[in-house]
């Protein structure tokens, strides 16, 4: 856990303040709704199809159980009883009055949650990996350098302007499960040939209406140098940037145009013109960053304890077990994954009893920490394997111990025509529709690995790009349609999904998901081939055959 | 069911109404011909020719500490002459999501 400091929890109560005073000028009208919009967005206030939506960060996909009881206190006092954990380690609220949010916003802030710089054009939340700091084989927790640059960003005067949002991404693992590539800044941690620690730089990743996969712009950046590298890329960004056109504003469309050598000509020439400008972290900056975050007294426990040996006898905790448990740093301790993706449930939602239970359950197993994952589960990220029967048995009683981690039905959506105002189509009740055709959890694990991605416009918010099978809403003469695309993936080996031929109306989507789901079965070299490995290897065309041959 | 953020021209092709969400609370709210809002549809003053449409829209956006964001959705009249919401962007907001929530609205 990382504890804020005095500067942090005064900067967090200002602003409540602020946006209080903003609040109640918007409602006595002396504001108007245009010059209030700027600075709701600034707070995380969007307005949706039914009501005001309300964005709060989770840094690095880190949270005390304190503060997730206090989301649940929010979900329950000011919203509907429940709130949605998004694919950028934020969670939303649906329903809230703008007239209560400053009570909201302070009562988070109690407990050192904010929601700036959740929109706007912008640094956003920096995100990593929601293992971070327990992941085996880790180079080092990538969560301290997210702090520095959360910290160098928040309410930075050049970063609050920028053509549009930008959004940053650390991991520190081999595997990328952070989705770096797909952020306009991806940074991957590493050593270089001298054992120092520093980072690979990609630039220009994104989804929406132009995807794109992010590219090296350096391989190496010592970690000293990376707050003023990375602020050097937004200066390039900055000065270059679109401004005149909303739909080519993203880094992304600059490093298109110029061509990744020509920018990283252009960051390397500005860092050299930007000198010393105090930005270069001396060992006692970083390690002060590095104190602040602490880590739970582990105890020395065996690799196979008595309970978790006899606990295997029973299928039902077994299947949970090796779908839902990971390796942990530490011998004795696992990774337990909670999904929030029950059959039939929206994805990613928790109610406030849920959260209070997993508040709970994190005290008691977790030395009272949670972790939120861009797939939008949960995490808690210390438990003791001898206490995995009794965490299992607590889980199931709140429905979080689906044991659907990583396999057809624990789909990634965005909210959709549901509550999007910029929906065209729904995106929720075709997550519900696969997970019931899929609800056999046998059936599901002799699938696989299988991530399917759903949006409901093509901002892609579902990253339906980079999903192994990847849903797009598209509105057709005033009727629903989706888009199929397949081989897509999000992780170090990132890459677009390929369309597989004209958009299907809604009825026929879940049908049409299943005709994919058992081409691959049929077609597929052996079980353990992952189904985006078998449409590498044969390409889209098998699959178009056995979705249209009957259409 | 184009968004009506995008919605440049006002050309309306059957009986329409002005919808917004109320400013305190953000609630679908439809503009009355009593210069006022309401939530229910039924109390929504119809329109059904352009300059009318654009006579409501004006009027209503002039309201700014009321509601946000006002803009023209259409509208069936039902035999009978119940209102009905024109497409299913607008059926939600006037009913609510499609989905089963696991905590009842």
């Amino acid at each position: 856990m990382y504890a804020y400091d005095e500067l942090d929890r005064t900067l967090i109560s200002e602003r409540v303040s602020e946006f209080r005073d903003q609040v109640k000028r918007r409602l006595s009208g002396e504001l108007t709704e245009d010059e209030f919009k700027i600075l709701r967005l600034q707070n995380g206030v969007y307005l949706q199809l039914h009501a005001y939506m309300f964005r709060v960060a989770i840094p690095y996909g880190t949270l005390s159980s304190k503060q997730l009881r206090a989301l649940a206190h929010v979900a329950r006092r000011y919203d509907r009883g429940y709130g949605h954990f998004t694919t950028r380690q934020n969670i939303q609220f649906n329903w809230i009055k703008l007239a209560e949010l400053p009570d909201a916003l302070a009562d988070l802030a109690e407990v050192g949650i904010h929601a700036m710089q959740t929109s706007g054009n912008n640094m956003r939340n920096v995100t990593s990996d929601q293992w971070a700091g327990v992941a085996p084989g880790e180079i080092e927790d990538p969560r301290i350098w997210s702090e520095l640059l959360r910290q160098h960003t928040t309410l930075h005067p050049e970063f609050s302007f920028l053509p549009r949002k930008f959004k940053i991404a650390i991991t520190a693992s081999e595997h990328d499960r952070a989705a770096i590539k797909i952020h306009d800044i991806g940074l991957r941690l590493h050593k270089n040939a001298d054992g120092e620690t520093g980072f690979e730089v990609l630039v220009g990743g994104g989804l929406g209406r132009t995807p794109f996969i992010a590219k090296t712009i350096k391989p190496f950046v010592h970690g000293r140098d990376i707050l003023s590298y990375v602020e050097a890329i937004l200066r390039v960004y900055n000065q270059y940037g679109r401004r005149d056109n909303i739909y080519k504003a993203r880094i992304k469309i600059l490093v298109h145009e110029l061509g990744i050598e020509k920018f990283a000509r252009e960051v390397e020439e500005e860092w050299k013109q930007m000198g010393d400008v105090g930005l270069t972290l001396d060992h006692a900056a970083i390690e002060e960053v590095r104190s602040r975050f602490s880590y739970p007294a582990y105890e020395k426990l065996p690799h196979m304890p008595d309970e978790l040996k006899q606990a295997a006898h029973d299928p039902v905790f077994e299947r949970w077990r090796k779908n839902s448990v990971f390796p942990h740093k530490v011998q004795g301790y696992s990774i337990v994954t909670l999904s929030l993706k029950p059959v039939g449930g929206p994805p990613g939602d928790a109610t406030a009893e849920q959260m209070d239970a997993i508040a709970d359950l994190a005290d008691r197993y977790s030395f009272g920490e949670i972790r939120v994952g861009h797939e939008q589960n949960l995490a808690l990220p210390h438990v003791a394997k001898r206490d995995l029967p009794a965490l299992f048995k607590a889980l199931d009683r709140v429905g979080l111990a689906t044991p659907n981690v990583n396999l057809v039905t624990d789909i990634i959506a965005c909210p959709g025509l549901d509550y999007c105002s910029l929906a065209n189509a729904r995106s929720i009740p075709i997550a519900q529709e696969l997970t019931r055709r899929f609800a056999n959890h046998d059936t599901a694990g002799l699938i696989g690995r299988l991530h399917i991605n759903i949006s409901g416009c093509i901002n892609a918010c579902g990253h339906h790009h980079v999903g192994h099978i990847g849903i797009l809403g598209v509105e057709k003469n005033g009727e629903e349609f989706y888009q199929i695309t397949i081989g897509g993936r999000a992780d170090e080996n990132a890459q677009m999904g390929t369309l597989i031929g004209p958009a299907v109306p809604y009825a026929e989507v879940a049908d049409v998901i299943e005709d994919i789901v058992e081409a691959y079965l049929a077609l597929r070299d052996r079980p353990e081939e992952l189904f985006v490995d078998t449409v590498k290897r044969l390409g889209v065309e098998p699959f178009r055959e056995r979705v249209y041959a009957t259409r | 069911m184009t968004s009506p953020l995008e919605q440049k021209k006002i050309r309306i092709t059957g009986p329409s109404v002005v919808t917004a969400n109320r400013t305190w609370d953000g609630a679908v709210v439809y503009r009355t011909g009593q210069r006022g809002w309401s939530t229910e549809l039924v109390d929504a003053a119809i329109v059904s020719t352009s300059d009318d449409a654009r006579a409501l829209l004006a009027e209503s956006a002039a309201d700014d500490v009321g509601a946000v964001g006002a803009y023209i959705a259409p509208v069936e009249i039902k035999d009978g002459g119940s209102i009905k919401p024109g497409n299913l962007r607008e059926h939600i907001r006037a009913k609510g999501v499609t989905i089963d929530l696991r905590v009842p609205a």
